[in-house]
């Protein structure tokens, strides 16, 4: 029987899955919304996964998770690796394209930048405060043009003359859109606009003081969006690479980390059965009014956190 | 007594310690310690403050609230040389407005030219006052921030090796409480000599080549742990040595303008006010040191530490040394910040492998 790994990233819109062997090949690969319920969706991402290798040659023997649900994944897959999505992220890149210096990742809600020499990452930067320029961004205006998100890219590439849209901040810019369409701009130059837009907000916010060397390959949910490279080769002047699985990223490069941490033991896909529930409980012990979030297996609790301090600390009882 | 005064002064890390200890003794008044800061102190305190204001004044604010609530009856507001400087009239107008009944010196209106200002202030605490009273205890008072500082500075090289967790932390309170005792000069040298011998004595295990980060920044939001998130421990849980000069010592007693500037000659010819300065300046002797990397603290929109930042830049791409920005305004989730931490550890572990 081969070894292989399993590598779940957990965004805020989206949820990622592979599985690859000891060569990082991948075997399996899920990609699901997220839709505000990251348990659901972690229980039928694997029930895909599960269904799509085979189970006879191969055992997973590492899980790693990763994404903003990366702790609560990894209490329910009994994950050896927990992972930030920077790091994660970098990893899966570099295994890919070793030369790579600069890392354009755009998702949902967040937004970085990683600047690698050597293999090595050298610097990042994240977005903070602002979900602005964002995949999420883009959905909201392409729902407000009432055109699905999938169209904008080929519609943005017919535009000779995007529209300008302010771009510093998501609210800003949406007056900034209501107005032009009002005024009578054309709907591709609008939406080849808001491409532009988020490139500009990305470089100006997340990118800036950061020397951007080529190559550069761009990924995360956005960078499916063909007028969003395009806006990007055009500013940078550089080639934007694309891998055809830029979105999962994340997932391979946390099933890497699994591999390379060393601690086996088998991975068990049978958790459709198992009932997790988390509840969250103010600890009222003083003005901060922590909200502790409790994660119960089949009943039991296995772990939970978000206390400040000792305090709030919540035992938790060994099974019998 | 009836009408003595009842003296209350704004959070900043462990220096209610040294104010209480001024209050008390040199204006023969009550110190009302604000309650610990919570949530609910910046609720209070945002609630009542402009939007856009820097978060340092809605902490502050809440401060305020909740001592008044707790019985003081005299607040006391610093002057600074940014916006800090428009504090106090603004604090004082705000919780005059919300119907409170209390004395506000502020120290801002206070001209460093003519110093008999100062003490023309603190007598209205204490109409007794003598010059040669407030001197006496305003120098026991600074010796006692300055041993605050060094034990704390100590701590923060230390605590992330410490062998048994909280074994600094549990000592650092004593300390503290031993501090709050004392009454002249001899019994603060005392606590200090001891208390430094026993923080020594802790054990740790410190590896040969650790990883050291230095915190720079903005005055408050640097100082006081619960606006930053609690970022020094969160990053020396991790095992690293942490280092963080700014504090009130090096900025009021013993900064020498003329020698920041003459540092960071070649990166910045003015001032920019409020620490902008020393951070640049800090920034680049860690730099130099061969530091793992940097973190830049600040509130959300603090112009000096904005400007800060280009120059900042520069010295990250000179001296090759990654520098992580983090703004601090009202949000309490501290999700956000152990993801962007826990990358900049990461990163710095596997550059200093490749080294």
């Amino acid at each position: 029987m081969k070894k292989a790994y399993l590598g779940v990233d957990v965004g805020s819109i989206s949820t990622k899955g592979v599985i690859i062997d000891k060569n990082n090949k991948i075997l399996a690969e899920a990609y699901l919304w997220t839709e505000g319920n990251p348990i659901g969706t972690v229980k039928r991402l694997i029930s895909e996964l599960a269904n799509q290798f085979d189970q006879k040659r191969y055992k997973v023997v590492g899980v790693g998770t990763t994404g903003s649900a990366r702790k609560l994944t990894g209490v329910i897959l009994d994950a050896n690796v927990v992972k930030n999505e920077i790091t994660a992220h970098a990893i899966g890149t570099i295994s890919l394209y070793p030369e790579v210096r600069t890392i354009f990742e755009i998702g949902g809600q967040d937004s970085k930048i990683i600047l690698i020499e050597d293999g090595i990452v050298v610097d990042y930067a994240m977005n903070t405060l602002c979900a602005a320029g964002t995949g999420a961004f883009l959905t909201s205006q392409a729902r407000r043009l009432g055109i699905d998100v999938e169209e904008f890219g080929p519609l943005a590439l017919q535009s000779n003359n995007p529209t300008n849209i302010a771009a510093r901040c998501a609210v800003f810019a949406e007056s900034d859109l209501v107005h032009k369409i009002q005024i009578g701009h054309r709907r591709e130059d609008i939406v080849a606009g808001l491409c532009k837009a988020v490139v500009t907000n990305y470089l100006n916010n997340v990118g800036k003081g950061k020397k951007i060397k080529p190559p550069i390959v761009f990924q995360g949910g956005v960078s499916k969006n063909i007028g969003v490279i395009k806006a990007f080769s055009d500013v940078t002047n550089e080639e934007i690479i694309v891998d055809h699985n830029s979105h999962l990223m994340g997932a391979l490069g946390v099933a890497i980390l699994a591999k390379k941490a060393k601690l086996e033991k088998d991975f068990n896909f049978d958790i459709n059965d198992i009932e997790f529930e988390t509840r969250g409980v103010e600890c009222k012990k003083c003005a901060n009014n922590c909200e502790i979030i409790c994660v119960f297996k089949d009943g039991y609790l296995i772990d939970s956190w978000g206390n400040r301090c000792e305090n709030g600390a919540i035992k938790i009882k060994e099974q019998s | 007594m009836k009408n003595k005064k009842k003296v209350s002064f704004p959070h900043l890390g462990n220096y209610w310690v040294a104010i209480e200890f001024l209050v008390k003794n040199a204006l023969d008044a009550d110190y009302i310690i604000p309650p610990p800061i919570t949530k609910k102190t910046l609720e209070l305190g945002s609630m009542h403050s402009p939007e856009f204001v820097c978060s340092p004044f809605k902490y502050n604010l809440g401060n305020y609230i909740e001592a008044l609530e707790a019985g003081a009856n005299t607040l006391i507001q610093t002057g600074g040389v940014c916006r800090l400087g428009y504090y106090g009239e603004l604090h004082e107008q705000i919780l005059k407005d919300l119907g409170y009944d209390f004395i506000f010196i502020n120290l801002a209106k206070v001209s460093y030219r003519k110093p008999y200002t100062l003490f023309s202030d603190f007598k209205k605490i204490n109409p007794r006052l003598s010059i040669s009273k407030l001197t006496n205890y305003m120098s026991l008072m600074i010796r006692m921030v300055k041993i605050i500082d060094k034990v704390e500075g100590f701590i923060r090289e230390n605590v992330g090796f410490e062998v048994v967790s909280g074994s600094f932390d549990k000592l650092l309170k004593e300390f503290l409480e031993a501090l709050r005792k004392v009454k002249n000069k001899k019994d603060i040298n005392e606590i200090y000599y001891d208390y430094y011998k026993q923080f020594k004595a802790i054990k740790i295990k410190k590896p040969k080549k650790p990883l050291k980060v230095g915190i720079i920044g903005e005055y408050y939001t640097i100082m006081e742990p619960f606006s930053n998130r609690y970022l020094e421990k969160e990053l020396a849980k991790k095992g690293m040595i942490i280092t963080r000069t700014m504090n009130i010592s090096n900025s009021l007693f013993l900064r020498r303008e003329k020698d920041v500037k003459t540092k960071i000659k070649g990166y910045l010819q003015y001032d920019i006010g409020a620490t902008g300065m020393d951070t640049i300046s800090e920034a680049l002797r860690l730099a130099k040191e061969g530091y793992d990397g940097l973190i830049h603290v600040k509130s959300f929109g603090c112009m000096p530490e904005v400007d800060a930042i280009p120059v900042l830049q520069n010295i990250s791409n000179d001296y090759k040394i990654p520098i992580l920005y983090l703004s601090f305004d009202t949000q309490t989730s501290e999700t956000g910040i152990k993801t962007r931490l826990e990358a900049f550890y990461d990163m710095i572990v596997m550059r200093k492998e490749k080294k």
